[in-house]
């Protein structure tokens, strides 16, 4: 799933202590399940933004609403009119999320970011999340036995490892992350496999990465056709 | 026209090399200094590309500033700073000066050196700037397209014996002969007996390898080292070893530990490569005192 972290709640504060009256509002997938902006968290931003504007003296109106998810318009569609209806709209979704809103509903209506979408990842342990995907639009995970070198290795190396990998295995950048070859290299020499990692792997194509431009995913069979009246 | 890197390998004699940090700065007095005096003693200068991660001098303009002196600059390329356009650029615009030794490593992450919120790159590898350098090297660029007039390299990598595990090391070090690589310099090593056992395994391999010295300055660095820097460990007796002298007398055990180093080592390897660390005036002391000259 996406994994976002809230931004410091002052920062969110200010985004919105100019403006009148406020929806809060949160999504219920990927930053539900990584405790970022879901319902609960809705919750919790909306009482503390409450609890401030009155602290500050402000008259501020905060609604809150929480829908399933914020990167589909059929979600976002109920609530277009009650949104613009408000001053502002914090939204709790990741970036997608933010901008789909941002696009469907008056532009007068200022919508802010209250999280900072960090990356592609899974859930190690309840509270943790680390990243394992990064979009590169080329998936070789068939190749590396379903360890990642892109995400898993800092330096998204695609013939590793480099020289960094300390005695326990572990990363050059930070002691307590992984190798990602040296994971990549005991996985394959336990099957018997190294012989594979002999091959060179050649530089990834990154105009097929999200590094370039917008990307777009486009199937043609499922898109709606006209009809010819 | 080989370097005399090459041509020393070549002829199977027993080849040094040494290196040269460029600044932060443009001053570039006492760098220079420090090569025209390495100059005669040597057979190659490796110039660092902007080692660990800190800002500096590039390394081309100091390649090609030693070049045009006649010192014999060995391009360290590291892949951390420029995508394969730049890479590629910079290879031809090396060889537009008449470089020819090429050393081509990964290169530390961004998030080790000084500018830490600095994109890194790291679009090829050591392994896949070997083969580009190859393959520019035949006339066509990385696209496929022709080249007009093509540059010519003597090809190098790096291996870390002292790694653990070090089979990873040898694996790469295959696919890097795969890609073109032509020599090897070798991480610091300190060990005879394990630099043996190492080049017992690649030895089969008939690439030369030149062995890694790193000048002790005390005891503190190796245990630093020995901590932080991977694939470097310094044995305890080197450390005590160090530590049995007063501090003035520390330059001199630290040529005489280097010296002995390489006059055990010499005879299991094609060349010593000696990063001095910023003690580039003892080089000249330490290839004496190995009986190298």
């Amino acid at each position: 799933m996406i994994v976002a972290e809230q931004k410091p709640f002052l920062e969110v504060f200010e985004f919105v202590k100019p403006y009148n009256k406020v929806l809060v509002l949160g999504c219920g997938t990927c930053v539900t399940v990584c405790s970022a902006g879901g319902q609960k968290e809705v919750d919790t931003l909306t009482s503390a933004l409450v609890m401030k504007s009155e602290d500050e003296g402000l008259k501020q109106e905060f609604l809150q609403d929480t829908i399933e998810r914020q990167c589909d318009r059929e979600f976002i569609e109920p609530l277009v009119e009650q949104a613009n209806a408000c001053d502002a709209v914090i939204s709790m979704a990741c970036g997608a999320g933010v901008q789909l809103l941002a696009e469907m509903i008056d532009s007068s209506v200022r919508v802010f970011p209250a999280l900072n979408t960090k990356f592609i990842g899974y859930t190690r342990e309840q509270g943790v999340w680390m990243e394992n995907c990064r979009g590169c639009g080329d998936c070789v995970l068939h190749l590396t036995y379903g360890i990642c070198p892109v995400s898993r290795c800092s330096k998204g190396l695609m013939n590793g490892p480099c020289g960094g990998y300390s005695r326990e295995g572990k990363c050059e950048v930070d002691s307590e992350v992984d190798c990602g070859w040296i994971l990549i290299f005991n996985k394959l020499k336990k099957l018997g496999k190294l012989d594979e990692l002999k091959k060179i792997m050649e530089p990834k194509d990154w105009s097929l990465a999200s590094t370039g431009m917008p990307g777009k995913v486009e199937r043609k069979d499922l898109q709606l056709i006209e009809d010819d009246a | 026209m080989m370097s005399p890197l090459e041509k020393a390998l070549k002829e199977g004699k027993f080849a040094v090399t040494s290196e040269v940090g460029p600044p932060k700065g443009t001053d570039i007095e006492e760098m220079m200094k420090e090569a025209r005096e390495l100059i005669d003693k040597v057979v190659g200068i490796n110039v660092t590309d902007i080692q660990a991660s800190v800002m500096r001098i590039s390394g081309l303009a100091t390649c090609i500033k030693l070049q045009l002196e006649g010192l014999e600059p060995i391009f360290q390329m590291t892949c951390r700073d420029r995508n394969r356009l730049a890479l590629q650029a910079d290879l031809l615009g090396a060889s537009i000066f008449g470089i020819r030794n090429l050393l081509c490593l990964t290169g530390d992450h961004t998030l080790l050196g000084d500018h830490k919120e600095a994109k890194p790159v790291f679009e090829l590898d050591s392994v896949t700037l070997l083969k580009t350098a190859s393959i520019l090297e035949s006339g066509k660029d990385l696209a496929g397209n022709e080249l007009q007039g093509s540059p010519s390299f003597f090809k190098g990598a790096v291996v870390a014996p002292a790694s653990e595990p070090v089979e990873p090391q040898i694996f790469k070090m295959e696919k890097k002969i795969e890609a073109g690589a032509q020599f090897f310099q070798t991480q610091a090593v300190y060990d005879p007996g394990q630099f043996e056992t190492f080049m017992k395994q690649v030895e089969g391999f008939g690439v030369p390898v030149l062995m890694g010295i790193v000048l002790l300055k005390n005891a503190g660095m190796a245990k630093f080292m020995n901590a932080n820097v991977a694939g470097v460990f310094v044995p305890d007796e080197l450390i005590k070893e160090m530590a049995s002298v007063d501090k003035k007398d520390r330059k001199k055990k630290s040529v005489e530990i280097a010296a002995r180093l390489v006059r055990q080592m010499k005879s299991m390897c094609q060349g010593v490569h000696i990063m001095p660390l910023g003690w580039g005036d003892v080089v000249p002391e330490v290839i004496d005192a190995a009986e190298l000259a």
